[in-house]
């Protein structure tokens, strides 16, 4: 019986004449779907399995399924003749392009045999000398098929060893994903033996030494994994120390370890390979040297047998020695094992003729953590979920780990510079000041999973609207880390001369389980999401701003509020003063109103409210005076009977325009910069290490900012209701009708406790008068229309974009990268520029 | 929502003659946005006056429009058409005083064929640019013309006008032909129209302004407003978006240029484009980009020359592409043109892959559009990751400003800073050396010894690469 070991994510060519049971072979030992057969393609393109015409179409959806299976990193096997080298090539091509490994399986059978099953073939009719000329090419080629590209060629020859053959898919070597840790990922060692034990102690690894006293291994009473990302040689005072240590823990299994570039020039070298002997390598020799022939051969072994990188943690962690972009994780390829040793190469050199090296991790968006080394930065710091290590332990820096999955960075110093940087160390590239974000982050149609509104799908055109707005208006994206969710009214009344009543919210939420809501003032204002650090300092250090500002306050499509915002900005910070302290954070975010309302929307309210009520001004006057002087005409009866109906319907109208003129002007001062400008916070959106917004309850809330007592601050009036308490209802509608009667915006209820996830975040009541402002002056004669306002849309809008932007606020509190946050914030703008009644 | 026409024509009672609308009674005429009313205040043998009165019902006309099709500030609850004489009004007039305006009368024809005494009073007429052109476009017809602006709100003196005016004209007219320069005129000076502009508008326009309106000398300025703007330059999901942001209505036009240039010179736009393509082609650049494309001006004339193998064009804004590919007539072209042409959205704020591959990048009058705090950002997405091999920029020198008499602050709205030679070349040099360009300013336009040209150009070249 042969056994057929086969890559398990790779491709593999079936090579048979037809007739040899290439398609019996697959169906037995392959999922349907894992095979594609050119026949079934020629028969997509071209209804007719058989038409010879379509092969080269059926040939471009055949590669182009391979192509995307491959991509995806799925086993994908070919069932098409292949028995000529050029038809081989173009998917040898594509499998490359994949960066896995190709496997050719050839069947081979009498060509007696293979005709003998065409002719018995109902559906196809290929002549004896098409199959002879198939058996031709193939004989003709096999000598040479070995060179083309393939891993392996299996050869299976006659029908009983095709049906005798039994398949194993091998896991590639750098699959790991079944270790799930805990790891200690150690960064570049350099020779740096007494540094690495001195880690190791710190991490609460116990040394196992030799009768020479030498380190030969080590273990962790947890259990843990030690991971070393490579560079273990050269430079240092103590090569074979460390290779002594790492060997025996990696016999033992306590550790794994990737290759460096160092490793493979070392094996080069000490295989007698000409090399040139710099950075650091005649050390390693020298120090090699004194060492025994049998401790030389093993560590040749060794450093020798290293593999490029590992996937691990059911694949949510990749180490590779100079780090590696997403579409190489879990591939075998010549320029992935390039990249992982040697990084992304520009082909550039600098002013000292050293490599320029790309910043991969930059651009890197994967799901994988990716820790690596290689390039020696000052400080290990996330970019984009990726982690250098190497913090220049060899040239006096520090010897640094990461534990994973704690995120917990331990490092040693070095003992003294061991060797000479070749050129500055500095920070990793694209660092928080460096983030770079990409226009593939954000526009196209996407899908984006946020732990409390589930998936949410963010429609092409509207990203294609935010792209814009963001782009020419929003602050800059490091500020930007949540934009505030929209908000659903109630559902309007039945019956009485209101469209909105505290009864409906009340209703609502007691329908939902609630049991305690609160009841906000709502000021109107414009709303306004602060973020204030304690001072530039801590800005840098959690938004990554470096130009010294210290805070921002912008709008709810993230533009900044005011020219120019810093004493706002420093007013606030006196302001919110004794709530950082209480927090322990030394930033936080606030979600307020501005207010006066007028302070921002001056020029909305001259274009659009002064405006109308200026032409009703203008217009209802004359028109109430000469229908009065055509009634004074004595047509009190007859043909002008109806004429004091309607003077009685316009005087009603000019009512109601004054009553909306007063409805705006109540939230109108005069300007003067930021004189008579105060904001009203209605929640702690977050501070260091926590998403209050989140995990608080809005009593919680109310209560530490009831604590704020400042100038700039304007208090907000709220009440709690137990729903289960019909007094406590009618209190509280009374109170929303004192609030509003005189034109106050009115209110919203919000759950007073930390609610369930599938509960709207907050209803707003608004008043009888203030809704002029909406619905025009006269919408108290249309109640029955306004009533049928549909609300399921908005109310799904306001629970996905509430789910986004806690999902930002709770990824950029994790330490997530900067393009996730964005992503998040962006799409809440974008779901914003959906067609939904404004006015809702 | 409210006009009088008065005349002093003894006997003033044949006013309803002429009107075919009886003084004694009051006539109701239902409209699909209202009910308009006509009545008499006065009817006396010296003196008459007819009212048209219109009631709107926005909250109805709002609900009941299509909100696709409708220009989306009049979708809103809150607005003047209930109070203003719109073209709403000016559709009532039309078809209430249709036999009226045809100048028709079996009764009296002899009056409907003179020249009578006629006032005519608006209250509440919304008027973009103010009592001015109502002057302009009424005197010429042989109108005494009195316009009082209302003001936005007695309590707020500070906010001054509104965009209504109280109209009173006065003169000796046909009643016919000062009804049909009320239809065309009332919508040409309202802002906006309450439905899109068909192909029939051209006819009634036509029509109405038989015997006078070829004549006007401001003919033009009225068929302009009266058809309205031809282009929209936000879409509704932009003007959603401003709303939410408490924005007033779209003024902002993003591709206006502001500086008007002094007559019989070539404009500084037009002398802009010249510059960069007179560069391009020095610097053999066959494979090109113009970053920040808007309505495709610079496109056009790239177009032209077959030396440019490769033109593409992205604008953040998606109504600045649809304009430019109108603009490049990309349906109309032949297969082969259409493969040289590539439009596409992109913010240059963020680091974008189709941005690579081009000999030359062109950034016209583009990064003063760029608040300064997130330029650093353009930068290393154009020099840091498209690197082309060329870089050309544009943008106005803010010395030269004082030659455009008065404006002391920026030239567009939308600029967020403009720069004075000395920080332009600051920029281009700290530019060049970060990313490892070598760098040329130069003048486009007018040149004058102490300010410069009114626009600076830089050349940024890519260290190491040579000429073609």
């Amino acid at each position: 019986m042969t056994e057929l070991r086969l890559p398990a994510r790779g491709l593999i060519l079936l090579v048979g004449v037809s007739g040899s049971g290439k398609s019996t072979f697959a169906a037995q030992h392959f999922a349907p779907t894992e095979v594609i057969s050119s026949d079934w393609c020629r028969g997509i393109v071209s209804d007719d399995q058989t038409d010879q015409s379509a092969t080269p179409d059926a040939y471009d959806v055949l590669q182009y399924i391979v192509d995307t299976r491959l991509r995806r990193g799925l086993l994908t096997v070919v069932d098409a003749t292949n028995v000529q080298p050029s038809a081989r090539a173009a998917l040898i091509e594509v499998g490359r392009e994949h960066d896995v490994l190709i496997d050719a399986v050839v069947l081979e059978v009498p060509d007696s045999v293979a005709v003998q099953r065409n002719l018995e073939r109902a559906d196809r009719n290929l002549g004896p000398g098409t199959v002879k000329r198939q058996a031709q090419d193939l004989r003709r080629s096999l000598k040479r098929i070995k060179k083309e590209g393939f891993r392996r060629v299996h050869l299976l020859n006659g029908p009983e060893e095709i049906d005798a053959a039994r398949i194993v898919r091998e896991q590639p070597w750098n699959d790991r994903t079944e270790l799930t840790g805990p790891f200690d990922l150690i960064g570049d060692v350099h020779g740096c033996a007494c540094e690495l034990s001195s880690l190791l102690l710190k991490l609460g690894w116990e040394l196992e030494y030799d009768d020479a006293g030498r380190a030969v291994g080590a273990a962790h009473p947890q259990r843990r994994t030690a991971v070393f990302v490579g560079d273990l040689v050269d430079r240092g005072p103590d090569t074979p120390g460390v290779l002594r240590l790492v060997m025996g823990m990696v016999s033992s299994g306590s550790a794994l370890c990737v290759a460096g570039n160092h490793e493979a020039k070392l094996v080069r070298a000490l295989r007698g390979k000409r090399v040139t002997v710099n950075h650091g390598l005649a050390e390693s020799l020298e120090q090699l040297e004194a060492e025994d022939e049998r401790f030389r051969r093993d560590a040749l072994e060794f450093m020798d047998g290293l593999i490029s990188h590992y996937v691990l943690d059911e694949g949510r962690l990749v180490v590779a020695h100079a780090g590696l972009k997403e579409k190489y994780h879990g591939r075998t390829s010549r320029r992935v094992r390039d990249f992982a040793l040697n990084g992304e190469t520009t082909g550039q050199k600098d002013q000292d003729g050293l490599p320029v090296r790309g910043a991969w991790q930059t651009d890197y968006r994967g799901g994988a953590t990716v820790v690596y080394g290689h390039t020696p930065v000052t400080a290990a710091e996330w970019v984009n979920n990726t982690m250098c290590l190497d913090t220049g332990a060899v040239f006096g820096g520090e010897l640094s780990s990461l534990r994973y999955p704690e995120q917990q960075i331990v490092s040693v110093p070095a003992q003294r510079q061991w060797y000479p940087p070749p050129r500055p160390i500095g920070p990793v590239a694209g660092g928080r000041a460096g983030s770079a974000l990409k226009i593939t982050d954000v526009i196209g149609q996407r899908w984006l999973q946020t732990e409390h509104a589930g998936k949410v799908k963010i429609p092409e055109q509207n990203a294609a609207a935010a792209l814009e707005v963001m782009s020419r208006y929003a602050v800059d994206p490091r500020w930007l880390v949540y934009l505030p969710p929209t908000m659903s009214p109630v559902p309007a009344t039945a019956v009485g001369e209101h469209l909105e009543r505290p009864e409906q919210a009340f209703e609502d939420y007691a329908s939902w389980g609630v049991q305690r809501v609160v009841c906000q003032e709502k000021h109107m204002g414009s709303r306004a999401i602060a973020v204030i650090a304690k001072d530039a300092a801590a800005a840098q250090r959690r938004f990554g701003i470096d130009d010294g500002f210290a805070g921002m306050i912008y709008t709810r499509t993230g533009r900044q509020f005011f020219e120019d915002v810093t004493p706002l900005v420093e007013g606030l910070r006196d302001a919110v003063a004794p709530l950082l302290e209480s927090l322990e954070s030394d930033w936080l975010m606030l979600d307020c109103e501005l207010l006066p309302w007028s302070a921002k929307a001056e020029e909305l309210i001259k274009h659009q409210y002064a405006a109308v009520g200026a032409a009703a001004g203008a217009a209802l006057p004359a028109a109430v005076s000469l229908l009065d002087q055509a009634a004074a005409r004595g047509f009190g009866a007859g043909p002008l009977h109806d004429l004091g109906q309607l003077r009685d319907a316009v005087a009603q109208r000019l009512q109601n325009a004054w009553a909306f003129r007063d409805a705006y002007a109540r939230y109108c001062a005069p300007a003067d910069g930021l004189t008579g400008v105060t904001l009203a916070p209605f929640q702690v959106l977050a501070s260091e290490g926590e998403v209050h917004t989140l995990t608080k309850s809005n009593a919680w809330h109310m209560e530490q900012l009831a604590q704020l007592d400042h100038p700039l601050i304007t208090a907000t009036r709220h009440r709690y209701v137990d729903l289960a308490s019909p007094a406590e209802w009618e209190a509280a509608a009374q109170w929303w009708a004192d609030l509003t009667v005189s034109g106050g915006e009115g209110m919203v209820v919000k759950p007073a406790d930390v609610a369930q996830r599938r509960v709207q975040p907050g209803l707003k009541v608004r008043g009888r008068e203030y809704l002029r402002i909406i619905y025009g002056p006269d919408y108290t004669d249309s109640l029955d229309l306004l009533r049928r306002r549909k609300l399921g849309k908005k109310r799904q809008m306001a629970q996905r974009e509430h789910g986004l932007g806690i999902q930002a606020l709770a990824d950029f509190i994790g330490g997530e990268p900067l393009w996730k946050v964005h992503q998040s914030v962006f799409a809440i703008l974008a779901l914003e520029s959906d067609p939904v009644d404004p006015r809702l | 929502m409210l006009l009088t026409i008065t005349t002093t024509h003894a006997p003033a009672t044949d006013l309803g003659f002429l009107l075919h609308k009886h003084p004694d009674r009051v006539q109701e005429f239902p409209q699909s946005f209202g009910t308009a009313t006509v009545f008499y205040p006065e009817a006396g043998q010296e003196r008459c006056t007819a009212a048209l009165m219109l009631q709107v019902d926005p909250v109805r006309l709002a609900r009941t429009l299509d909100k696709n099709r409708v220009d989306f500030s009049l979708a809103q609850y809150v607005n003047d058409r209930s109070y203003a004489a719109s073209s709403l009004l000016a559709v009532a007039l039309g078809k209430v005083f249709s036999t009226a305006r045809s100048g028709r009368c079996d009764t009296l024809q002899d009056l409907a064929d003179s020249a009578i005494a006629l006032e005519i009073s608006v209250p509440a007429l919304p008027c973009r640019g103010g009592a001015e052109i109502t002057q302009r476009i009424f005197e010429p017809l042989g109108w005494s013309v009195q316009a009082v602006p209302v003001p936005l709100d007695p309590e707020f003196p500070e906010w001054g006008d509104s965009r209504y005016i109280g109209l009173r004209l006065t003169g000796t007219q046909r009643l016919a032909e000062a009804l049909n320069q009320l239809y065309v005129l009332l919508p040409a000076l309202d802002e906006s129209k309450h439905y899109w502009q068909s192909p029939e508008e051209v006819d009634k326009l036509i029509s109405a302004g038989t015997g006078w309106l070829a004549e006007h000398p401001e003919r033009e300025l009225i068929t302009r407003r009266y058809l309205g703007r031809s282009r929209r330059l936000l879409d509704a999901a932009q003007q959603r978006l401003r709303e939410l942001d408490d924005a007033s209505s779209p003024e902002d036009e993003p591709f206006e240029e502001l500086p008007e240039p002094p007559p019989g010179r070539t404009p500084l736009n037009v002398q802009r484009q010249q510059a960069v393509l007179d560069v391009l082609r020095e610097l053999g650049v066959h494979r090109v980009i113009d970053l920040g494309c808007g309505p495709g001006a610079l496109l056009a004339r790239l177009v032209e020359d077959p030396i440019f193998t490769t033109i593409a064009g992205c604008d953040v804004s998606t109504a600045a592409l649809r304009q430019a590919g109108r603009t490049l007539h990309l349906d109309r072209m032949s297969d082969q043109q259409r493969q040289r042409i590539e439009l596409f959205q992109a913010a240059l704020t963020y680091a974008d892959e189709r941005l690579g591959g081009y000999d030359a990048a062109i950034l016209m009058e583009v990064i003063e559009h760029v608040d300064l705090p997130r330029l650093p950002a353009l930068e290393k997405v154009v020099f840091g990751t498209a690197c082309p091999a060329s870089v050309v920029v544009t943008t106005p020198n803010r010395e030269f400003n004082v030659v455009y008499g008065g404006q002391v602050r920026l030239r567009h709205r939308d600029h967020r800073f403009e720069w004075t030679r000395g920080e332009f070349s600051q920029w281009v040099r700290r530019v060049g050396d970060t990313y490892g360009y070598a760098a040329e300013i130069r003048g486009v336009g007018e040149h004058l010894e102490e300010l410069g040209s009114p626009t600076q150009m830089a050349v940024f070249t890519r260290a190491g690469v040579q000429d073609d």
